[in-house]
């Protein structure tokens, strides 16, 4: 997976953690994951189709999940509010869609499909070609993960390689 | 929340209506709230473009504020649609897709603007300001509530 698939998601969730928590973050560990990847919380699901292919999760202890979705919503939200999982669905939807819109204007085409929360308590493993990059941000309600596993689409591969 | 002169429509000083069409119930919320602080009424909402339509032809609102991506009929098709069916319609697209190829796509089949998630009160405010045009009348904060 390369740098510049990379950089508009972590410019992206930059951008809306920033807004939406009225407060900076910043990055904490970086990893690639070789193994399956183990849900945390609170977790959703977005998959990507086109040039580029694979899928991004947004994971957010449930405490984490329970605070951000409240500076969100602009009213204390409890853990078990329907609206927290909501939340992380529209969290991870408008980072996706931000990064999205950068790498489509750079002559990238690809289709963001509607968020989904990600319940299984594991998910499949990387393979090579769709190794796992683990981005933490951390901000003042807790640690933000976000699990990006992309790319190049079989067709696309030369053109873009 | 920031502080806005209510936007009333001209004809008849009623708040304007809003139509909210996106498939998340957390974005729905949040437009609402931040439609209100607008001193805008939520007339309907929808998840999904198909039902965005049929509510449309419902309720007939002064705006709608449709969401892209979602499940069942995207929000540009919907957009078209209910423009084909209703030229007058006020069709604001509300998405983090943003990019050029959308945005052309979305202006081209009707949509009258487009605002970028995660949405700043302060520039829907001017969008909306702009979209209604002569049909929207700012009232003065004290003169709200008559």
């Amino acid at each position: 997976m390369k740098m510049e698939l990379i950089q508009p998601f972590i410019n992206a969730a930059d951008a809306v953690l920033s807004q939406g928590l009225k407060s900076p973050m910043s990055i904490g560990n970086l990893a690639m994951e070789p193994v399956a990847y183990r849900r945390q919380g609170v977790a959703a699901v977005i998959e990507l189709t086109g040039d580029i292919e694979g899928r991004v999760i947004f994971d957010l202890a449930p405490k984490t999940a329970a605070q951000v979705a409240s500076h969100f919503a602009g009213t204390e939200l409890p853990e078990t509010d329907d609206l927290v999982r909501e939340a992380v669905c529209e969290l991870a939807n408008q980072v996706i869609g931000n990064a999205v819109a950068t790498l489509n204007d750079q002559g990238f085409h690809f289709r963001v499909h509607p968020p989904q929360m990600h319940t299984s308590e594991q998910g499949p493993t990387s393979t090579e070609d769709t190794e796992a990059l683990v981005l933490c941000f951390e901000t003042e309600s807790g640690s933000v993960f976000m699990n990006i596993a992309l790319r190049y689409a079989q067709k696309t591969s030369a053109a873009g390689a | 929340m920031e502080q806005f002169s209510p936007i009333k429509r001209s004809k008849d000083g009623q708040p304007v209506r809003y139509l909210i069409v996106d498939d998340s119930v957390f974005a729905r919320k949040n437009l609402g709230r931040i439609i209100e602080t607008f001193g805008g009424q939520i007339a309907g909402e929808a998840g999904d473009g198909l039902t965005a339509i049929s509510e449309y032809e419902r309720i007939k609102p002064d705006i709608v504020l449709m969401d892209i991506t979602m499940p069942q009929m995207e929000g540009i098709e919907a957009a078209e649609k209910i423009v084909q069916q209703n030229p007058d319609a006020r069709v604001v697209m509300v998405s983090s897709v943003g990019y050029q190829e959308n945005i052309v796509a979305a202006l081209q089949r009707g949509a009258r603007h487009f605002v970028q998630k995660p949405v700043k009160p302060e520039v829907l405010y001017e969008v909306i300001k702009y979209v209604l045009g002569e049909d929207g009348a700012l009232v003065s904060a004290a003169g709200a509530g008559a």
